[in-house]
């Protein structure tokens, strides 16, 4: 399917986007235009409502434009059939504020599941998750349970398994929301890491202090309107 | 695959009261769904048997008879009797007529009341002498019976249907009673299987949630449920199957067969018969209710 016409780079492309939820009063995204690069590193940010999860959402297809149109990975988002979906979410890593580990597995089991489940073998599986957890710097606590870590130790094992299967873009909504302020410094690293991998990396945060440092590219949402698009910006004006 | 039976394993470990539940209602509503099979599959067997031999008798006057056809005291005349005969004959649904003299019907009578103290009673001249009428078509017999129910020197027109229409409409309604009632419960069974594994899809919506989000196909993420629901239903279907193959052996084979020889009854093939359709039966019933299911959580 031929559909990013300009730009051969982009791997996320929103032309003239609008959300509106069912019964919501005002849209939750108004006309966004724009086009994320392959190996870019973006900050999303604006105030709670402001339209991020639903930015994030719609990259993942979890929700449908109302008008308008998304690209990712060279894909028309709103023309993509149901059963293509799967294809599509393993090109998209994603990590939340809450971890969302699966308790009664370990580490290792919890970044194997994001392969088992997609059908890797036992071998592949065997020789990628210790790599994962190593470039996460977690080699050593493969058998631990998530309960017996730490936060920042938590985010990384979620991290891992976002990236065991090295999607092309990683989606991270407040990765930073739940930890202190040197964890999240050293979250922040992290992603950083694989951005340099040439994966795409998108991060919804509140933490000015953050994005001040990165000085990376920032696009800021406010009621669902396109407000800042910046390079190398920082999180107020 | 590992990770298919895994789930498997600990989703009917977690649900073993909903899967024992499952288990039963299955094993009960396939028993008598399998048993109406068997009651039609016996009822048309009946049907052929009787009905093949089902003759009409038409009885004729006799001195004693009191039909207003008949003529007080006497015996119907030949005449009477040639006409009924060639009317008979003429009739298109008739297979044969075959005249029984009041002898033969004595002999008959005889052999099989011997024992009887009525016996002694009895004279040939008692009896009635008929036309025994064997039809083409056993089902056709109202033709025959209204046209020769009113000739002269006719005393009565008997035939089977009366006495086995009532029986065949008695098991015919057993027969519609039983696979009602199995489909009540296997509508209970199908809402339980629904309800069962809406259940075990919500104390794993964790997992699904991130096997969504990992890109797992829904075939993947639904196949734990569906083998979860399948083993219930077979299970079921099984001890279904075995029951049945039970009702054959210890009622039919060895209670109704010995003591009521005089008809056929079911025999294996019958039942494997009704096991096949037990076990497709089982089997639809697990697959839909689990996709019907399991479709709202793979929503995306």
């Amino acid at each position: 399917m031929l559909s990013t016409p300009d730009s051969e780079d982009a791997v996320i492309r929103f032309e003239d986007v609008s959300k509106t939820y069912k019964g919501g009063s005002r849209p939750a995204l108004q006309h966004i235009d724009l086009e994320i690069d392959k190996g870019e590193f973006a900050f999303l940010v604006g105030q709670s409502g402001s339209g991020k999860s639903t930015f994030l959402r719609l990259i993942l297809r979890e929700l449908l434009p109302t008008t308008g149109r998304i690209y990712v990975a060279g894909k028309d988002l709103t023309r993509l059939h149901s059963w293509k979906l799967p294809a599509l979410r393993r090109q998209i890593g994603n990590v939340f504020q809450d971890f969302r580990l699966l308790p009664g597995k370990t580490v290792f089991e919890n970044v194997a599941f994001a392969l088992q489940v997609i059908g890797k073998s036992q071998s592949v599986i065997k020789r990628v998750v210790p790599e994962t957890l190593e470039l996460v710097g977690l080699a050593d606590k493969g058998e631990r349970l998530p309960e017996e870590l730490s936060g920042g130790e938590q985010q990384r094992v979620a991290i891992a398994r976002a990236f065991v299967n090295r999607p092309k873009v990683l989606l991270a909504d407040e990765p930073t929301g739940n930890l202190d302020p040197t964890t999240s410094v050293e979250i922040v690293r992290l992603l950083d890491q694989i951005n340099k991998t040439g994966t795409t990396l998108i991060m919804a945060t509140h933490d000015a202090t953050i994005v001040n440092q990165m000085r990376k590219r920032v696009i800021e949402l406010d009621k669902g309107v396109l407000v800042r698009d910046q390079a190398k910006g920082v999180y107020g004006y | 695959m590992r990770h298919v039976f895994r789930e498997l394993g600990s989703g009917l470990k977690r649900n073993l009261s909903m899967t024992i539940a499952v288990v039963v209602t299955m094993w009960v509503s396939l028993t008598l769904f399998g048993i109406g099979l068997l009651a039609a599959e016996q009822v048309d067997l009946m049907k052929g048997r009787w009905y093949d031999q089902i003759e009409i008798s038409v009885f004729l006057c006799v001195p004693n008879s009191s039909s207003p056809n008949c003529e007080k005291g006497v015996d119907a005349t030949q005449a009477q009797k040639d006409a009924i005969r060639t009317t008979l004959e003429a009739n298109s649904e008739v297979a044969s007529v075959y005249y029984e003299s009041k002898e033969e019907a004595f002999k008959d009578f005889t052999e099989l009341y011997k024992d009887s103290p009525v016996m002694a009673t009895m004279k040939v001249e008692d009896m009635n002498d008929s036309f025994r009428v064997k039809l083409k078509n056993p089902q056709e017999y109202m033709s025959v019976t209204t046209e020769v129910g009113g000739m002269k020197g006719v005393e009565a027109v008997q035939d089977l249907h009366k006495v086995l229409d009532p029986l065949f409409t008695w098991l015919n309604g057993a027969q519609v009673g039983t696979i009602g009632a199995s489909a009540l419960l296997l509508l209970a069974a199908v809402l339980q299987i629904a309800n069962t594994i809406r259940m075990s899809a919500f104390s794993r919506r964790r997992e699904i949630g991130i096997m969504r989000l990992v890109g797992a196909s829904n075939w993947y993420i639904m196949l734990p449920f569906l083998l979860e629901a399948l083993v219930a239903a077979l299970l079921g279907a099984a001890l279904a199957c075995g029951s049945l193959a039970a009702f054959e052996k210890f009622i039919i084979l060895d209670q109704a067969k010995p003591s009521i020889t005089s008809m056929g009854w079911i025999g294996w093939g019958e039942v494997q018969w009704a096991m096949l359709w037990i076990v497709v039966t089982g089997a639809l019933l697990a697959i839909i209710p689990t996709i019907v299911a399991t479709r709202r959580f793979l929503r995306v």
